[in-house]
C-alpha cells in the first residue's frame, strides 16, 4: 500500500507561538508511514473570526482552506477546535468539499485511519489529560487520546476529575468574559494540581495556552504538552521541554 | 430599548452582572453544590432508557412539525378547548396577556389569586402587573415562594431559588412566615411552606397556571409538578386561567409519550415527576368549573421568523443545559437579567426581545465558551452553540463599525494571503525580545484582559513554517 | 385595529414564508419493552419513591387495607361513590363523596383510599382517570393519606403502554410517589402539600 499523502494543517496559533507541536507532527506521522505536505499557503481556518460573529470575514479563509489543501488522501489538524471548525463549519460557509470532509484531529486520524494505538513512543513522566470541548463534544473523538496515552511507554497516566468541564477558554470569550473565564480555569487548575501530575496534556494548544498560562502565572510547575510532542517522543529521541 | 419584560429593566451587560456574580463565593457555592448534584443524577436517570437518543430525535422531530404548522395546530387546540367548555384568548404581548388575566380576575371578584409556578407568567411579569391593578398573586411553588418571600429574583428555570442555601431560606421563612421552620432542615422548611400555603388552597377562587404541553387534537393541557400545589391550583379553584406560550403545543395525545419520559429525566433527573396533571375544557363537577386559556406570542413570532434561531422553541423547559453549563455554574441566573437563564436564556431571551441594539440582549450571545455541554444533554435536540453563532453575528450587524470589526477585518485581510501572515509573525515574533524570560506577563489593553489571570508565552524565533522551508522546503 | 388572534395567526404565517416541508417524525423509541415480572419491578419502583407498597391476593385485600388503615390509626376515611363494598371495612367511618364532600370535610378526612385506571412499573407511576373507585380529583388530593389498590392486570410497562390505555379528555392525575420538592439545593425531599403518605396495594 502506497504511503498516504497527508497535508499538514498546522493551524495558524500552533505555526506561530508553538512550532514544536507542529514538527513532532511531521516526526510522528512519517515514523507511522506517511508521505507529510506542508502547503505553505494555508493560513487561519477563521474560527475566531466566525465564532466571534464575523462570519463575512471567515467566510473566504473557508474557499482558502479548500483550495490549498485539494488532492490530499487526509489533512491532520493537532487540534480538535480548528478540525471542528473545517469540517462541520466551513462546508455551511462555502459548500461542500473534499478538503474539508478529509480533515482529521490528529488522534482520530492515527486511530480511525492508520488504525494504530501504539505509536511506539515513550515518555517517563506522570501525566494528566484534558478532553478539550470541540474534540470532545463537536468531533466526538471519545477516549482516542487516552487509548493512543495509555500506549506510551514510561508515562504515569492520572485521571483528571472533572475532566470533561470546559476550561474556560472558548476563544474570544476568555477577553469578552474574562472574569468568568478566570473562574473555570480556577477550577480546571486545582484539577489538574489536585493529580499531582508534572504534565498536563491536551490535543489543543489553544486551551493549552489558556491553562498554561494560568499554571505559569502561579508559578505551579506543571508543564502543558501538546498529545502530538509526546506521542512524537521516544528512547533514542526523547521529548525535550522547548527553551 | 426594548419594552419585554422578559429582560429586567436595568440590568447591567452580562460580562459587567457575571463580575458582581462570582464574587459572592456562598452564591459560588451554592450553585456548584447543586449543580453537580443534579448532573450526577440526571446522568444516571437517562443512562436507564435504550432508547434515549430515538426519544430526543423524535422530540426535535415532534417540535419541529409544531412550529412548521403553528397556525393550524393553534386553531384546532383552540377548537377543542372551546368544544370542552373552555374559552381561548389570544394575547400579541405580555401587556395584553396581563390585561386579559386582570380583567378574568376581576369580574371572578378575587383580590388573590393562587398561582402555580409558571415560566410565562414570570416572562409577562403577570405578579407586577395583577398587583397594580390591585390583586395579589400568592406563588405556591416552594422556590418561588422563596423568591417571592424574599423579595428576590429567579435564578434557575426549574428551581428559581437554586441561588439560596437551606440557612437563607430558613432566614427568609422566619421573617416572613406567623409560623417559623422548625429547622434548616428541607423537611422542615417544606413543612413550614404547607402551613403556610394550605388555608390559600383550601379557600382559593381563582388560580392562574402555566402549561408544559397543549395537546392540539383533543385541547388537552398539561402541567408537571412536584410538590402537589399544582394539584391544588388546578383543582380546588372555581376557575381557572392558563397562560401558555403559542409553541408549547404537541400535536396529539401520542405525543406526549414522548415528552413524558424526556422531561422528568432531563429536569428533576426522576424516572416520573410525582404530580403530572392533564385536564380538558371543564368537566362537570370534577374541578375548576370555568376554563380560560391565554395564548401568548411576546416576540416568540419573531423567534419563529429566524429559520437558525426558531429551533429555541423546540425548548420545553427543563433546564438541563443551566445545570451542565459551566458559565451559569460560576455566574448563576441573575447575571442573565432575565427569567430565562443559562444557555436557553442567551438564545431565547435576545430572540424575544428582538432588539439587538439592546445592549444587555446583545451581550447574552457571548455568555458561552461554545463548550457544547447544553447541546449534548438537550431532550429536544436544539443546538445551542449553532444559534450563540448565529445571534453573535447579528450583534455584530447591529453594532456596525467598532474596533473590534476593524480588527477582525484586517486580521481577515492578513490571513487572505500567506506572505501578509508570515510578514505579520515576523513582527510578532520581536515581541520575544520583550520577554527574556519566555513569558509574557502583562499586556496592554485589550491583551491585558488575557494577562490579568494568564501569562502568555513569548513567540518564538522561528515559526513552523520557517523551520519547514529551512529543511524541507 | 385587527383582534389578536388574526394578528398572532397572520405573524405566524408571516413567519413561515419558508415552510419548512413536512418529515416524517422518527418513532424508533420503544413502545414496549420487556421488562420482566411488571408485579416485581411495579412494587420496586414505586417503593423507590417513598410510596410503601404492600402485595395481596385479591381476596386479601379487604384484610389488608383493614390492617393498613388500623397501624395508622386512621378512622375517617373518604372514598369516591363507587368504592368496592368489600373494601369499607370495619373499625373505620366511611365518607362518601355523596352528597358532595367539602373541601373542610376532605381536609378533615384521616385518609382517602381508591383504585387506580393504570400503572406503569417502569416509573413507578399510578394514573388516576376518575373512572371506577377513583372520584373526582379533589378526593385524592386534600386529605393527607391516600391508599391506592392496584390490580395486577392494571399495569403495564411503560410511558407508552400506559397512554395507550388511557382517554385523554378525562381528568388524569399521573402519581410517582408522595408529594415532593427538589427545590432547596435541587435534593428531594417527600412530603409538601398533596398527600404525604401513599400507601399502594398491588393485588395479585
Amino acid at each position: 500500500m502506497p504511503a498516504p499523502r497527508v497535508g499538514l494543517f498546522a493551524t495558524c496559533l500552533t505555526d506561530t507561538f508553538f512550532p514544536s507541536t507542529a514538527r513532532a507532527v511531521v516526526r510522528l506521522l512519517e515514523r507511522l508511514g506517511c508521505d507529510v505536505h506542508f502547503p505553505m499557503d494555508q493560513t487561519c481556518c477563521g474560527q475566531m473570526h466566525y465564532n466571534t460573529g464575523y462570519r463575512d470575514e471567515a467566510r473566504p479563509l473557508a474557499a482558502k482552506y479548500a483550495q490549498v489543501f485539494a488532492g490530499f488522501d487526509a489533512i491532520v489538524a493537532p487540534s480538535g477546535s480548528c478540525g471542528g471548525m473545517v469540517r462541520e463549519i466551513h462546508p455551511e460557509l462555502h459548500g461542500t468539499s473534499d478538503a474539508f470532509a478529509r480533515t482529521y484531529e490528529l488522534s482520530e486520524f492515527i486511530v480511525d485511519v492508520l488504525g494504530v494505538t501504539d505509536v511506539g513512543a515513550y515518555f517517563p513522566h506522570r501525566v494528566t489529560y484534558h478532553p478539550t470541548c470541540h474534540s470532545l463534544r463537536m468531533l466526538g473523538v471519545g477516549d482516542k487520546p487516552l487509548r493512543l496515552l495509555r500506549a506510551v511507554r514510561g508515562l504515569d497516566l492520572a485521571e483528571l476529575p472533572e475532566a470533561e468541564s470546559c476550561c474556560g477558554f472558548g476563544g474570544t470569550f476568555a477577553v469578552k468574559n474574562a472574569d468568568t473565564s478566570t473562574a473555570m480555569l480556577g477550577d480546571k487548575m486545582r484539577c489538574v494540581l489536585n493529580t499531582g501530575a508534572e504534565v498536563l496534556c491536551a490535543g489543543d494548544n489553544s486551551c493549552l495556552m489558556h491553562i498554561g498560562g494560568g499554571l505559569s502565572r502561579l508559578r505551579t510547575g506543571v508543564r502543558t504538552v501538546h498529545l502530538a510532542e509526546i506521542l512524537a517522543s521516544t528512547e533514542e529521541e526523547p521529548w525535550a521541554p522547548t527553551p | 430599548m426594548g419594552t419585554n419584560p422578559v429582560t429586567w429593566l436595568g440590568s447591567p451587560v452580562f460580562p459587567k452582572a457575571a463580575r458582581a456574580a462570582l464574587a459572592d463565593t456562598q452564591l459560588r457555592r451554592n450553585l456548584r453544590k447543586a449543580t453537580h448534584t443534579i448532573r450526577d443524577k440526571r446522568s444516571k436517570a437517562v443512562a436507564e432508557l435504550p432508547d434515549w437518543e430515538e426519544l430526543r430525535q423524535a422530540g426535535e422531530a415532534i417540535k419541529d412539525d409544531v412550529l412548521s404548522n403553528l397556525d393550524t395546530y393553534l386553531e384546532r387546540i383552540e377548537a377543542a378547548v372551546t368544544a370542552r367548555g373552555g374559552v381561548v384568548h389570544w394575547a400579541r404581548d405580555a401587556r395584553e396577556a396581563n390585561e386579559i388575566v386582570l380583567r378574568l380576575a376581576r369580574e371572578a371578584g378575587t383580590d388573590e389569586v393562587v398561582k402555580v409556578k409558571s415560566m410565562a407568567t414570570a416572562e409577562i411579569g403577570l405578579n407586577e402587573a395583577l398587583e397594580a391593578g390591585g390583586i395579589r398573586a400568592v406563588e405556591t411553588d416552594l422556590a418561588e415562594l422563596i423568591v417571592q418571600l424574599g423579595h428576590d429574583r429567579p435564578s434557575h428555570i426549574l428551581v428559581p431559588a437554586i441561588h439560596r442555601n437551606r440557612a437563607e431560606i430558613r432566614e427568609i421563612f422566619r421573617r416572613e412566615m406567623a409560623e417559623k421552620p422548625a429547622s434548616d432542615e428541607p423537611r422542615d422548611l417544606a413543612e413550614a411552606a404547607r402551613r403556610h400555603l394550605r388555608r390559600k388552597f383550601l379557600s382559593a377562587r381563582v388560580a392562574v397556571s402555566g402549561a408544559n404541553f397543549g395537546v392540539a387534537d383533543t385541547g388537552s393541557i398539561v402541567v408537571v409538578e412536584s410538590e402537589g400545589n399544582g394539584r391544588m391550583c388546578l383543582t380546588l379553584p372555581e376557575v381557572l386561567i392558563t397562560v401558555m406560550g403559542i409553541e408549547k403545543l404537541v400535536p396529539s395525545w401520542q405525543d406526549l409519550e414522548v415528552f413524558l419520559q424526556l422531561l422528568p429525566r432531563s429536569s428533576t433527573a426522576e424516572r416520573m415527576n410525582p404530580y403530572t396533571s392533564v385536564w380538558t375544557g371543564v368537566t362537570p363537577g370534577d374541578g375548576p368549573q370555568q376554563f380560560h386559556l391565554v395564548l401568548l406570542d411576546n416576540g416568540r413570532t419573531d423567534a419563529l421568523a429566524d429559520q437558525v434561531g426558531r429551533q429555541a422553541l423546540r425548548c420545553i423547559r427543563c433546564s438541563a443545559c443551566l445545570n451542565v453549563c459551566p458559565v451559569y455554574e460560576r455566574t448563576g441566573g441573575q447575571a442573565y437579567g432575565s427569567v430565562y437563564p443559562g444557555p436557553i436564556g442567551a438564545i431565547l431571551s435576545p430572540q424575544l426581545v428582538n432588539d439587538m441594539h439592546d445592549k444587555q440582549a446583545a451581550s447574552l450571545p457571548y455568555a458561552s465558551s461554545l463548550c457544547g455541554a447544553c447541546y449534548e444533554v438537550c431532550p429536544v435536540r436544539i443546538n445551542i452553540p449553532e444559534v450563540l453563532v448565529h445571534l453573535r453575528a447579528e450583534a455584530v450587524e447591529a453594532k456596525g463599525r467598532t474596533p473590534e470589526s476593524v480588527g477582525m477585518a484586517a486580521l481577515s485581510w492578513i490571513f487572505a494571503d500567506a506572505r501578509r501572515y508570515e510578514n505579520a509573525q515576523k513582527v510578532g515574533s520581536l515581541a520575544r525580545h520583550l520577554a527574556p524570560s519566555g513569558r509574557i506577563s502583562s499586556l496592554p489593553w485589550p491583551g491585558s484582559k488575557w494577562t490579568s489571570a494568564r501569562d502568555v508565552p513569548a513567540p518564538p524565533a522561528e515559526s513552523f513554517r520557517m523551520w519547514w522551508r529551512r529543511n524541507r522546503g | 385595529m385587527a383582534d389578536a388572534r388574526s394578528v398572532v395567526l397572520g405573524r405566524i404565517r408571516a413567519a413561515l414564508a419558508d415552510r419548512p416541508a413536512a418529515r416524517e417524525i422518527p418513532r424508533s423509541y420503544d413502545t414496549s419493552r420487556p421488562l420482566g415480572d411488571l408485579v416485581e419491578l411495579a412494587a420496586e419502583r414505586i417503593a423507590d419513591y417513598r410510596a410503601e407498597v404492600h402485595r395481596a391476593a385479591v381476596d386479601d385485600v379487604p384484610a389488608t387495607i383493614s390492617r393498613l388503615l388500623a397501624e395508622r390509626g386512621a378512622r375517617r376515611m373518604v372514598g369516591p361513590v363507587d368504592l368496592p363494598a368489600s373494601w369499607q371495612v370495619d373499625g373505620a367511618e366511611w365518607l362518601s363523596d355523596s352528597p358532595t364532600l367539602s373541601i373542610d370535610q376532605l381536609d378533615g378526612a384521616d385518609g382517602v383510599l381508591t383504585g387506580c385506571a393504570v400503572a406503569i412499573a417502569e416509573t413507578g407511576t399510578i394514573v388516576l382517570d376518575g373512572g371506577v373507585a377513583q372520584g373526582r380529583r379533589a378526593l385524592t388530593l386534600v386529605p393527607d393519606y391516600h391508599l391506592c389498590v392496584v390490580r395486577s392486570d392494571q399495569i403495564v410497562g411503560i410511558v407508552p403502554e400506559a397512554l395507550a390505555r388511557l382517554e385523554p379528555t378525562r381528568p388524569l392525575t399521573f402519581i410517582s410517589g408522595p408529594s415532593a420538592t427538589s427545590d432547596i439545593e435541587l435534593d428531594r425531599v417527600e412530603g409538601v402539600h398533596g398527600p404525604r403518605t401513599l400507601h399502594v396495594i398491588i393485588a395479585t
